[in-house]
């Protein structure tokens, strides 16, 4: 079972619910389920991740069952179910990007931010992962920055460096 | 044309109604050639077609289209057509796919049937013992779990889990509030709850039996016997809730254990309460029928009274019989 | 020769706009459709065209359309899969990001085409930025009267929404990708019945890929049998090929479908050439799925002709010295690349992506990884090598859906194609960790065919 430690009390603005109503219009009358994705993706987005009290009141929302929502939530790898760094960097490791050095990057991220895969750094602005296949190969190696998903294409060790340096000097 | 659709399975030829899947089709025909079905279950809509140990061989297509099927399909979701050719035992690559597929299902699941409270009655270890191989090749660690209580009557173990997802279908089938569900991926799937949380159903206690495995037990039975050593009897009570049918599992005078009861398919005949199941273990509970039937390869029947009838040690021979006479005469008691 | 149909004018500064696009002759096939042509008519012309599914299984688009059952009182939705995710593949995030609005036209004469008034654009979760194109892009066509009620004055009604995934590469079956529109886990339903028949809420439904609906752009506008004529054979038109991996000169080209394997990684015009001056190793030519070949195999088949970028090319030979075109994604292996640390890469990919749902590709997927990764570490044994082909072997066409295929092919491939490199692994794990195996004999030219007589 997976255990859950962290939660967090959360509520829906106005603002947030608004865009929800407006997605559901986008299916046939009792077919709300299907927005389901989309409705995480911004529940993401606002909160940085997806904790229980959020899954349980989407499923509210939605009207369906708080165990629909943990079992698209898992299976799908995009939500965090946990807490993570405010940027996620999101490495691709997989056939290409591998083949032009995905792991060297991977290397020099955890060497540069100190923590290793799926941790996050101390002044809680990092976390790193790899991920599958992120459909640039012929740009590899890549990493993207949720929750706008922006690319940072044929990366280099000297790039990585820039890239972190830039999203540090951001919080000042 | 008749409103029957004929199809021959293994050489043996069968008439069954459109829209009957090869599975139910070599059911009614019985035997051998049954696929073994480890997550396909007749009363749960929408299962079947996951562990792939019931796939068989098409043939010919149908009569109007003779083509074999290109792959192996599952039997229990794909439909008989008119003049369909079905091949189960007599394909080599059939049985070849199947022990493929049985080595699949053990990879992750611990060889430990000694110690495990499904002995005796698992689906999986017939599974093995009738299809599988003798030995295992794999040499990796297998996936563990911890043991966990859902609700005080029923414990899950993961480690054991085949993920044929027959539980999740009684929960949304039989209950109203489906509590469980399938979370994570791929061979990180689990049966969870996510948050812990007790089931509690007036129908929960179907995923006990409708588990082919030992992941889902009965906690008011586990370790009590092993199931080879109780004697299992139909009976029947008049329950508000569900139909009163069920097998009591006799230890010497004690009811250790009610179930459903189940079908030569090893499926519930009709599925039980929670009260039925768990809160009524007094003979006097019950009206008793008689002894159930059990399948006489089962290792249940090896204690059954249902078989011990008392053998005829002495043939009659009338004239020996003739000739003794008076010796025999004594033999009467008044 | 060399036609573009579908980036022509990816280079026209603000291609990515309405206004830009119309201007280039854009929306004219919209225009054509609707106003002169019956949605039968437009299943002709595809038909006719020869257009193959471009997601990777090369099914003929016009066929799969003809199949879509049409039940009065039911909707009837077309579903584009932008789930682009089979590594070595790009060329659908390529096209949105460039040139949005040739999707969208595509869509809108495709629903037009299959009776459909409301079509979803189901694009993976990652690509958030092209779902802002694309978003941007729909309501510019919708503000110019493409989308919306009545659409040119027509009749024709047609709303086009968007749809994020959330990270699962098995949502590009379409099955899969059906559940995950409904708001489920990914996990592929068993066929039939088919989607023609039921899919998306259990009514008929058409799943295409974002090049195939790019595609009917200008089967339409140039008309079917005009786009018959370009490509070789029953391979027509044009495909966009994803190259990667160590090649000069990466990146997303448009071909027209029958160059030669060896063109396109040489020439100056595509590929040029392997990057670094190194020499090449190994292809693997329409993504991750399809088996991999060695340099000799796949420049040229074992017929001595060359081998050419077709559906029927590639797959010369079949399985043993073939391969297939899938969905384009084209990586090219230097001399210094390591099949089995590639094979083992691909293996934890299928793992992690399974779904878990039937047990041959839950279990199998997972054994294989540990059994390479082993491997690639030097502690594998000889018979690993066998007991990764039985594995694979067992995996193949059990599955519900083809991703048990997809993980199997490139094992069974390597292995058959670079057997020798990984008994080198075994043998030396020592050389193995340090250094690679080099290119060996798989750049050697085949030998001749030698016409047995009896």
């Amino acid at each position: 079972m997976l255990k859950v430690t962290e939660t967090q009390e959360i509520t829906f603005s106005k603002e947030l619910l608004k865009q929800f109503d407006e997605i559901v219009t986008r299916y046939p009358e009792g077919k709300h389920k299907s927005a389901l994705l989309p409705i995480l993706h911004l529940v993401q987005a606002e909160f940085g991740w997806v904790s229980t009290a959020s899954m349980d009141k989407v499923a509210a929302y939605l009207h369906i069952l708080p165990i629909e929502v943990y079992e698209v939530t898992t299976f799908y790898t995009m939500f965090f179910l946990q807490p993570q760094g405010k940027y996620v960097l999101e490495v691709c490791r997989t056939g290409p990007c591998n083949l032009v050095g995905a792991e060297k990057m991977m290397q020099h991220i955890e060497k540069k931010l100190g923590v290793k895969e799926g941790e996050v750094t101390k002044d809680g602005l990092f976390s790193w992962r790899g991920v599958e296949c992120l459909a640039a190969c012929g740009m590899a190696p890549v990493l993207q920055i949720g929750p706008d998903y922006t690319y940072y294409e044929h990366l280099t060790t000297e790039k990585l460096d820039a890239l972190v340096d830039e999203l540090k000097s951001k919080k000042a | 044309m008749s409103d029957k659709v004929k199809v021959i399975i293994d050489g043996i030829s069968v008439e069954v109604a459109p829209g009957t899947s090869i599975l139910n089709a070599a059911r009614q025909i019985g035997g051998d050639i049954v696929p073994p079905a480890m997550c396909y279950y007749s009363k749960l809509e929408g299962s079947g077609g996951k562990c792939r140990t019931c796939l068989v061989k098409v043939s010919k297509g149908s009569e109007a289209d003779p083509r074999p099927m290109p792959k192996l399909v599952a039997s229990c979701r794909t439909t008989v057509m008119e003049g369909m050719e079905v091949q189960n035992i007599t394909s080599p690559e059939v049985v070849d796919a199947r022990k493929g597929v049985v080595e699949m299902l053990l990879i992750n699941h611990p060889l430990d049937c000694p110690v495990c409270d499904q002995a005796g009655e698992c689906d999986l270890q017939d599974l093995a013992f009738n299809h599988g191989a003798a030995d295992t090749r794999y040499e990796f660690e297998r996936r563990t779990f911890e043991r966990i209580d859902i609700g005080d009557k029923i414990q899950l173990h993961m480690n054991r889990c085949i993920l044929c997802y027959r539980c999740t279908y009684v929960a949304d089938q039989l209950t109203d509030c489906r509590q469980q569900g399938i979370v994570g991926r791929g061979d990180y799937a689990e049966i969870s709850t996510y948050i812990e949380k007790a089931i509690d159903n007036d129908f929960s206690g179907n995923m006990i039996d409708v588990c082919p495995v030992g992941a889902l037990t009965d906690k008011t039975f586990r370790f009590k016997s092993r199931v080879w050593f109780t004697k299992p009897v139909d009976a029947h009570r008049d329950c508000p809730t569900c139909s009163g049918k069920v097998m009591l599992w006799y230890k010497g005078d004690d009811v250790i254990r009610v179930t459903a009861r189940k079908d030569e398919n090893h499926e519930v005949v009709e599925f039980i309460c929670n009260t039925c199941r768990f809160d009524k273990k007094a003979t006097k509970d019950w009206v008793i029928e008689g002894p159930s039937q059990i399948d006489h390869t089962s290792v249940i029947s090896s204690n059954h009274y249902d078989t011990l009838k008392p053998l005829p040690v002495i043939k009659e021979n009338k004239a020996l019989m003739a000739a003794n006479k008076v010796e025999l005469e004594r033999t009467k008691k008044d | 020769m060399a036609r573009k149909l579908l980036l022509e004018h990816i280079h026209v500064p603000g291609i990515n706009t309405f206004d830009v696009y119309r201007k280039q002759g854009g929306y004219r096939a919209v225009e054509k459709a609707l106003k002169k042509l019956s949605p039968d008519d437009v299943v002709e012309e595809v038909k006719k065209s020869g257009l193959r599914g471009r997601g990777g299984a090369g099914f003929p688009t016009g066929m799969k359309w003809s199949f879509l059952a049409k039940p009065e009182g039911k909707a009837r939705y077309l579903v584009c899969n932008a789930d682009e995710s089979e590594p070595g593949t790009f060329k659908d995030r390529y096209l949105m990001t460039n040139i949005p609005h040739l999707l969208i036209e595509g869509m809108i004469v495709s629903s037009y085409a299959l009776g459909a008034n409301t079509s979803y654009i189901y694009v993976r979760g990652e690509m958030m930025p092209q779902i802002r194109i694309l978003e941007k892009a729909i309501a510019e066509a919708k503000a110019a009267g493409f989308l919306g009620k009545n659409i040119l004055g027509s009749g024709y009604d047609l709303e086009l929404y968007l749809q994020p995934g959330g990270g699962a590469y098995i949502c590009g079956e379409e099955t899969a990708l059906i559940e995950s529109l409904e708001g489920k886990r990914g996990n592929p339903r068993i066929k039939p019945p088919f989607p023609a028949i039921s899919g998306v809420w259990g009514c008929p439904t058409v799943v295409n890929n974002v090049e195939s609906i790019a595609a009917v752009v200008s089967i339409i506008n140039e008309g079917g049998d005009e786009y018959a004529k370009v490509g070789i054979g029953r391979s027509t038109g044009t495909k966009l090929i994803s190259a990667s991996g160590n090649l000069a000169k990466p990146g997303v080209y448009e071909i027209e479908l029958g160059l030669s394997v060896e063109e396109f990684i040489y020439s100056e015009k595509y590929c040029g050439g392997m990057a670094n001056g190194k020499r090449l190793k190994a292809v693997v030519a329409g993504g991750s799925s399809v088996p991999i070949l060695p340099a000799n195999l796949i420049l040229k088949t074992t017929n001595g002709e060359n081998r050419l970028m077709s559906y029927e090319s590639l797959a010369d030979g079949g399985f043993a010295t073939g391969t297939m075109l899938g969905s384009g994604g084209f990586i090219a292996f230097d001399e210094d690349a390591c099949i089995v640390r590639n094979t083992w890469n691909y293996s934890r990919f299928y793992h992690h992506e399974s779904c878990g749902q039937c047990s041959p590709c839950r279990e199998g997927t997972g054994w294989m990884e540990k059994v390479l990764h082993r491997l690639e570490y030097g502690h594998g044994a000889m018979s690993d090598i066998d007991l990764l082909v039985d594995v694979a072997k067992n995996i193949e066409g059990n599955t519900i859906c083809p991703l048990g295929d997809a993980a199997a092919w490139p094992v069974a491939s390597a292995i058959r194609h670079f057997r020798d490199e990984f008994e080198w692994h075994v043998k030396h794990p020592e050389k193995a960790l340090k250094g690679n195996y080099g290119l060996a004999q798989y750049a050697n030219p085949l030998p001749p065919v030698v016409v047995e007589t009896v």
